[in-house]
């Protein structure tokens, strides 16, 4: 992904950084809050918003069980309308491809629509290594780039900024850019888009090549489409002369008539829309409308590999529709830059660490970033169990296991850094598996809990920086049920050894181990 | 009918209130509850943390522990939602990678298992427990009780008929409160920023106490509110339901 990424700290020392940011927080609040409640009628407006899940999900299943085919349906019919299919195995791939094919036009600037999969393998950066501009058209985008910054949000790339700061960067890196923002511009809405626009429309119109992502393929048609707000997609998808497009693999639906099911569930999920202002379809090239060329830059980068994830490959079905995003909690307050990726959220904590792997402290990290609140799990529109893929992820990286890797299996090894978490762990589980001991370390704690500091020491501390303990009780339930019920109780089967049994610790004759 | 306790490690180390509170509050019902004694945790802390082959001894010793109970009550809708949820998983995964461990046991343990507002609702039929509480509370409904049980309204039902109690609406009550087990550790800042703000609402209600089906979210929430110098408590929804005229809440004797 991006090289920008490069180097970022740990997810937890990100986000803990981003929790003291004020102003991040506010900003941030106030755009999910605002989304995720729209979102939340726009849904409730469609009757069958559960078939409708259940059908997109289903699709996307079906479109993975079967890639294979799927895909080479695709080139055949992007092939025959006229464009011309690439295979990029991983992003130095896709990136050499695009360059190429952008140098053999001539040109040094190109014009861009939103673009996850760019995003992910860095294009930009690649393309202005080269000496080739990217010039980002979709709004929230330009506000990134103008700005030399990151993407926060997978819709919004420019959520953690608001207004002010939105001006305050026109006025100052316009110009260097391009037009430069009009003359005591303010912060109203409208004085800013109407900055954008006059700021983008220069660019639109000299433009030659375009470059784009796709929300979704068709396979039996070679059509691809865009899903957009703004119209930017839209120019630039059909004024230059060339158009390339970047699109992940897993981005096929089987047919035309399985659009119905994803430009219900895209929109409202996203922008909270009944239908978004702008859909671009096109298949390969048609003469005297839109580009004459058509590149189609097929992007694996770790796709295939996370497909052969019986539990993780879930995540190949997001439609990148971001209302994870917007009701995670986690999110709201570590920022989207905490996740080291432009897949920030949710989706982001299950994604990343599949397409990278786990072998950095930041990736390793990832499936942590989640109090298992399961938010993002109810909002998905293609029911992506975010928990479920979080837990299989923690899994690997504290037992490590095996995993694919460039269509190899191997076997990943613990990430360091959970030794003495193990440890701890391994200890409880000891005691826990063990009635007699547990009972005697619950009246060690009773019987010294006046000695308890209120602040703890070592891990601990992570606690009682913020919060208050419990007080340890001067009876553990279980010795008050003995007191007061005298061990009469019995387990049933074994009440003659019920009273024993605990005690003893050497209970474990009767499993099956 | 064989109703059996499972007070979860939480609970009987730190809230043994709570779990004096389910008898009181059950036998009073008229069920006769059993405790076995060699019960203990519902591994959550081992598998939310991703050891799953640890939580193996502790998913085999459930289903051993409570095989033959027609019920069994906890009075912690996370461990309800582990034994659900999980516990059959885990056993399925452990003997596809060849441990034993029996997944009809787990599931058969698993179908048993009730959270309490479930079991008072579901299967003893009542809302109104006859209890009395004459205190401002409002209600948190926790994650897993909300999302993974989907316990609905079954909490506010009971709640709804304490007398006395004024039951105060939570703003944001969907939203988690930040505490999840190891993730309170090891993403402190994030846990305890959105803590924070849970602790605002619940001091923004005006309520004197925060009723939980989950005394872990309320330990956060409530380490939280202590720590600011709030006077709010977390309560356990089993401790207000046990409380009556005759013999009314008391604060755990610490
Ligand atoms: S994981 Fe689901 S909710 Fe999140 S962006 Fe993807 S499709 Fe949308």
């Amino acid at each position: 992904m991006s090289s920008t990424y490069l180097g970022m700290p740990a997810f937890p020392e990100a986000a803990a950084a981003a929790t003291r940011d004020e102003r991040l927080r506010a900003n941030l609040r106030h755009a999910t809050h605002t989304i995720r409640d729209r979102r939340a009628k726009a849904v409730a407006e469609l009757e069958d918003w559960a078939e409708l899940r259940a059908a997109g999900a289903a699709l996307k299943n079906r479109v993975l069980r079967h890639l294979d085919h799927y895909l080479e349906q695709v080139e055949e019919k992007v092939t025959a309308a006229g464009g011309v299919v690439h295979w990029a195995a991983d992003a130095a791939e896709a990136n050499r491809i695009v360059t190429e094919l952008v140098r053999a036009t001539g040109e040094r600037e190109v014009v861009k629509v939103k673009s996850m999969a760019t995003q992910e393998i860095g294009l930009n950066e690649a393309l202005e290594r080269e000496g080739i501009r990217c010039y980002e058209t979709d709004l929230a985008e330009l506000i990134v780039q103008l700005g030399d910054d990151l993407p926060s949000h997978i819709l919004v790339p420019a959520i953690h900024r608001n207004r002010s700061e939105i001006r305050d960067i026109f006025r100052e890196r316009m110009a260097s850019w391009g037009r430069a923002a009009p003359e005591g511009l303010t912060d109203s809405p409208a004085q800013l888009t109407d900055a954008a626009r006059l700021h983008l429309r220069e660019k639109f119109l000299r433009a030659r090549v375009g470059i784009s992502g796709a929300n979704f393929l068709v396979a039996d048609t070679g059509t691809a489409v865009v899903v957009e707000s703004e119209g930017n997609g839209r120019m630039c998808l059909t004024l230059p002369e060339t158009l390339i497009s970047v699109v992940g693999i897993e981005k096929i639906v089987p047919s035309r008539r399985d659009l119905e099911v994803y430009l219900q569930l895209l929109p409202r999920s996203s922008t909270a829309e009944r239908m978004n202002p702008y859909t671009s379809m096109w298949t390969g090239t048609t003469d005297g409308d839109g580009p004459s060329t058509f590149h189609l830059v097929l992007l694996d980068n770790g796709r295939t590999d996370t497909l052969a994830d019986p539990v993780g490959r879930q995540a190949l079905r997001c439609i990148r529709c971001s209302a994870c995003l917007n009701v995670c909690p986690v999110y709201e307050r570590a920022g989207g830059h905490a996740y080291g990726s432009p897949y920030p959220g949710p989706i982001g904590a299950i994604l990343t660490p599949q397409l990278r792997g786990t072998s950095t402290a930041l990736d390793a990290s990832l499936p942590y970033a989640s109090s298992l609140c399961g938010a993002c799990y109810e909002v998905c529109p293609v029911a992506i169990d975010i928990p479920e893929v979080l837990l299989h992820l923690r899994e690997r990286v504290v037992q490590g296991g095996r995993v694919t890797v460039r269509g190899r299996r191997r076997t990943v090894r613990p990430a360091r850094g959970h030794t003495s978490e193990r440890a701890v762990l391994r200890a409880a589980q000891w005691v826990l598996d063990r009635p007699g001991a547990l009972r005697a370390a619950q009246r060690l704690a009773s019987r010294t809990r006046g000695l308890h500091p209120r602040r703890l020491p070592g891990p601990g501390r992570a606690w009682t920086d913020s919060r208050e303990l419990p007080r340890v009780p001067s009876e553990p339930f279980r010795d008050w049920w003995r007191r007061t019920r005298g061990g009469a109780q019995e387990s049933p089967g074994r009440g003659s050894r019920a009273g024993t049994s605990g005690a003893s610790g050497d209970d474990r004759g009767q499993e099956e181990r | 009918m064989r109703v059996a306790l499972f007070i979860t490690c939480v609970n009987d180390t730190l809230y043994p209130a709570t779990g004096r509170a389910v008898v009181t509050l059950l036998e009073r019902l008229g069920v006769q509850v059993h405790f076995p004694e060699e019960q203990s945790c519902c591994g959550q802390p081992h598998f939310n943390t991703g050891y799953r082959h640890q939580t193996e001894p502790l998913v085999r010793r459930y289903a051993r522990v409570f095989a033959e109970y027609d019920y069994v009550v906890t009075p912690s809708g996370s461990c309800a939602a582990m034994v659900r949820d999980h516990h059959p998983q885990v056993a399925r995964r452990a003997r596809k990678e060849g441990r034993e461990l029996s997944p009809a046991a787990a599931q058969q343990a698993a179908d048993r298992t009730y959270e309490l507002t479930e079991f008072l609702v579901d299967v003893l039929g009542v809302t109104d427990v006859g209890a009395w509480f004459p205190h401002r509370v409002t209600y948190h409904p926790t994650c897993h009780g909300l999302r993974m049980l989907g316990l609905g309204d079954r909490p506010r039902q009971l709640l709804e008929n304490v007398r006395g109690l004024e039951l105060l609406e939570l703003e944001g009550a969907q939203e988690c409160c930040g505490f999840g087990g190891t993730f309170a550790l090891k993403n402190s800042a994030v846990s305890t920023a959105m803590g924070k703000d849970k602790a605002r609402s619940v001091e923004a209600t005006g309520a004197q106490a925060v009723c939980t089906v989950d005394n872990s979210c309320g330990m956060h929430i409530g380490g939280l509110l202590a720590r600011r110098g709030s006077t709010v408590r977390p309560v356990h929804i089993a401790e207000i339901l046990a409380s009556t005229a005759d013999a009314p809440y008391a604060e755990a004797a610490v």
